[in-house]
């Protein structure tokens, strides 16, 4: 047993190292000391919105509230998306929590059930938020069971982008709301008879387009309550076969192999690709960019429309000196008219606001000039699935989905796996 | 005996002098190390802090979970897929580069002119960042318009599809690996050579030994300290895989590497920021401790064999 001994040690003297961490931790937790009469109080906001070209935007956002609120100073922690939430994680564990900072929305419901952010609720109250400012449907994104934890601080959605350029020369008229799978289809096999250069469509094949494509077609990937997964059901096995047959069958959109590592927006932007489904935030690139005529319609649907619903959250750490102050600052962010301006001129994403003469202007706008689609878009919206294991659900249906657009799998082996998968390692 | 006495204080004066870099490495190292081992134990999910459980006996009583996390691991078909892929990547990966780097350290020995820019050209690979020189190889590898399937095409051999296929995603970046690493090794390689004195060969000449002769029973066993060095350090590198996969074969829209090249380290990095299970990856990364210590281990036993030390 002699050997055991400085295991036995080591262990020790780790738990006495941690517990003493633990004990420092108290009196340095939380980011602003107390505030003095007059002093004003500073507020830490970590976010990955303000990261890259945008940042002037925020910046400009900082300014005229710290003019609104002479009393509080908000301390900008800008980290780029790719490292934000490794680096929050990090902070939030040891105790040096932000005062509060940007969530996207798989991560607000890990955050939230783990117990991490502060109810809004008393403070939307104290501090007089009037809540029906913001889009409802954005709002009740930001709840986990039955709380407000967070607001929206911008929302985005998902449309069907296409090269005009390229339907007339393949003699295909413009896609309308009206368009199902099947006009789609037809369209997309048309413009990829242009020629080997050209491609169809890009609808990527991947659980963010999955989860709503399928519900297009009467699908899902969970029952209506949440308590179980459904994804080995005859409408997600069509809907899975229809979007990899696109691929593998009638080639209208290229495979990975195919891409060649080249990106979506880049084929698109070289007017190679007749449609591509993806985000309203690649308005400003495609503007600038494209040298062809393009506009945007609402995605088709099958048996029913169904859409995207994007939204960034603004949280409060449950550990902050100053709640109210927070509370101000997000409520700011997300609802004031001049915060929607910021974005809307900026034609950073949109705010989710209900104030109408805001969004006005965000209409008048040109290029793409159908921007009614986006608000008529998100009359179908759907979410996504809301469970703690965000991340590893997503992993799972990915790589199923991989196998299927590869062909390592058939679509029904593929779905039957996930759910498999599914079962055995998300906690419901 | 004054002898012994300035040997005590220069004792003392050394661990002085040793103290801030010792320090760093207790703190730094060593205590996270070891608080890993009693996180390996708990169920944390790396986000909540000790003072959200009250304290480090509360966490405890609350999170202890014991071994089931390294039951569970070693347990699973994952654990044997990623270790399956890394020693398939040790296996593909090893030969090359010692066959490589050897080659490269012997024509880099010879006295030729430019020999030094070539040293230079060798060993840029190295200095570059694994995220740039992931990206330059994903494009070399590009099914189509790469440059490895447009050379293979001219030798009518139709190219795989490389990263974008099960099969071949690994030994793609295996290939990347190698041109990444053939400097650094090679550049070890050269200095063990240029430390084996020019007599040995004088000798051998005036015996009639050939030159294919030359580098069997003289260049390869005096240089055998430093190939053992190279292995053991190749060896800990390959089991820690991990830039390369995460570059290379993530695609748009899905974050995860493809199955067949998903490797120890990058399931570490995913359970522990990605799946909010620390303490799950705080066991992997025990079980991956384990598997270096033992191949490392088994090494030195190995090494008795054919490492022949002058002396």
């Amino acid at each position: 047993m002699k050997r055991n001994i400085p295991l036995a040690a080591a262990l020790i003297a780790a738990l006495i190292t941690v517990g003493a961490f633990a004990a420092g931790q108290k009196d340095t937790g939380g980011t602003a000391g107390p505030a003095g009469a007059g002093a004003p109080v500073e507020i830490v906001f970590s976010n990955f919105q303000g990261s890259g070209e945008v940042s002037v935007h925020l910046d400009a956002m900082v300014e005229e509230f710290e003019r609104q609120n002479p009393d509080i100073k908000i301390k900008l922690e800008t980290v780029g998306y790719n490292d934000y939430f490794t680096q929050l994680q990090t902070r939030i564990a040891g105790g040096k929590a932000p005062d509060c900072f940007d969530l996207n929305y798989e991560n607000f419901v890990s955050y939230a059930k783990k117990g991490v952010l502060l109810d809004l609720k008393p403070y939307i109250d104290s501090t007089g938020f009037d809540v029906t400012a913001l889009d409802e449907r954005a709002l009740a994104a930001f709840s986990a069971d039955g709380i407000q934890y967070g607001l929206p601080a911008s929302f985005s959605t998902v449309l069907l982008f296409y090269n005009k350029d390229l339907f007339d020369r393949a003699g295909v008229s413009y896609p309308t709301a009206d368009w199902t799978w099947k006009e789609e289809q037809a369209a997309a096999e048309k413009i990829r008879a242009l020629g080997d250069r050209y491609w169809g469509l890009i609808h990527p094949v991947h659980f963010w387009e999955f989860y709503k494509v399928t519900r297009q077609n009467g699908g899902a990937l969970m029952n209506e309550a949440e308590t179980r997964f459904t994804m080995d059901s005859p409408q997600n096995r069509e809907t899975l076969s229809f979007m990899v047959d696109r691929i593998r069958k009638s080639n209208v959109m290229p495979s990975d192999a195919q891409m060649a590592g080249a990106g979506e927006w880049d084929m698109f932007k070289t007017g190679r690709l007749g449609m591509l489904v993806t985000g309203i935030w690649a308005f400003p690139e495609f503007a600038r960019d494209c040298t062809f005529a393009w506009d945007v319609e609402v995605e088709p649907g099958m048996k029913e429309k169904a859409t995207h619903f994007f939204a960034n959250g603004l949280v409060i750490s449950k550990d902050t000196k100053h709640p109210e102050a927070a509370m101000k600052w997000l409520a700011f962010m997300a609802a004031s008219r001049e915060a929607a301006a910021i974005r809307v001129n900026a034609g950073w994403e949109l705010p989710a606001i209900t104030d109408e003469t805001v969004l006005a202007d965000y209409l008048t706008k040109d290029n793409p000039a159908n921007r009614k689609a986006v608000f008529e878009s998100l009359k179908y919206i759907v979410m996504p699935p809301v469970v703690e294991q965000a991340s590893e659900m997503t992993d799972i249906v990915n790589r199923s989905l991989q196998a299927a657009r590869e062909g390592t799998k058939t679509p029904a082996q593929a779905l039957k796996d996930a759910q498999a998968e599914l079962d055995s390692k998300i906690k419901l | 005996m004054p002898h012994l006495h300035r040997n005590k204080t220069e004792g003392s004066s050394a661990f002085l002098f040793l103290l801030p870099s010792l320090s760093g490495f207790l703190i730094l190292s060593l205590v996270p190390v070891l608080g890993s081992l009693v996180l390996s134990l708990t169920s944390w999910d790396g986000l909540r802090s000790l003072s959200d459980f009250g304290g480090a006996g509360a966490f405890l009583q609350d999170q202890f979970v014991g071994g089931a996390h390294y039951a569970e691991i070693l347990g699973s078909e994952e654990f044997h897929r990623v270790l399956r892929n890394t020693l398939y990547f040790i296996l593909l990966y090893l030969p090359g580069i010692l066959v490589l780097s050897i080659t490269a350290a012997l024509i880099l020995n010879r006295k030729l002119p430019g020999a030094t820019l070539f040293r230079v050209l060798f060993y840029i690979p190295v200095l570059t960042s694994w995220v740039a020189g992931a990206l330059v190889w994903k494009w070399v590898l590009s099914p189509e318009y790469g440059v490895l399937n447009n050379l293979l095409a001219l030798v009518h051999i139709q190219g795989p599809g490389w990263l974008f296929t099960d099969t071949w995603a690994m030994p793609g970046i295996v290939l990347a690996s190698l041109w990444k690493d053939i400097g650094f090794f090679g550049l070890i390689i050269l200095g063990g050579l240029q430390g084996i004195s020019p007599t040995y060969y004088e000798a051998a000449e005036l015996d009639g030994a050939g030159k294919l002769q030359q580098l069997y029973r003289i260049t390869i066993p005096l240089l055998s300290p430093t190939i053992f060095f190279v292995l053991i350090i190749a060896v800990i590198n390959s089991i820690q895989l991990f830039p390369q996969v995460m570059v290379m074969t993530t695609t748009t829209g899905i974050s995860e590497p493809r199955p067949s090249t998903q490797v120890l380290v990058e399931r570490i990095y995913r359970y522990a920021f990605r799946y909010y299970k620390m303490g799950y990856a705080a066991a992997f990364s025990w079980i991956l401790f384990v598997i270096v210590f033992s191949l490392t281990a088994i090494q030195m036993r190995l090494q008795k064999v054919w490492v022949h030390y002058e002396s």
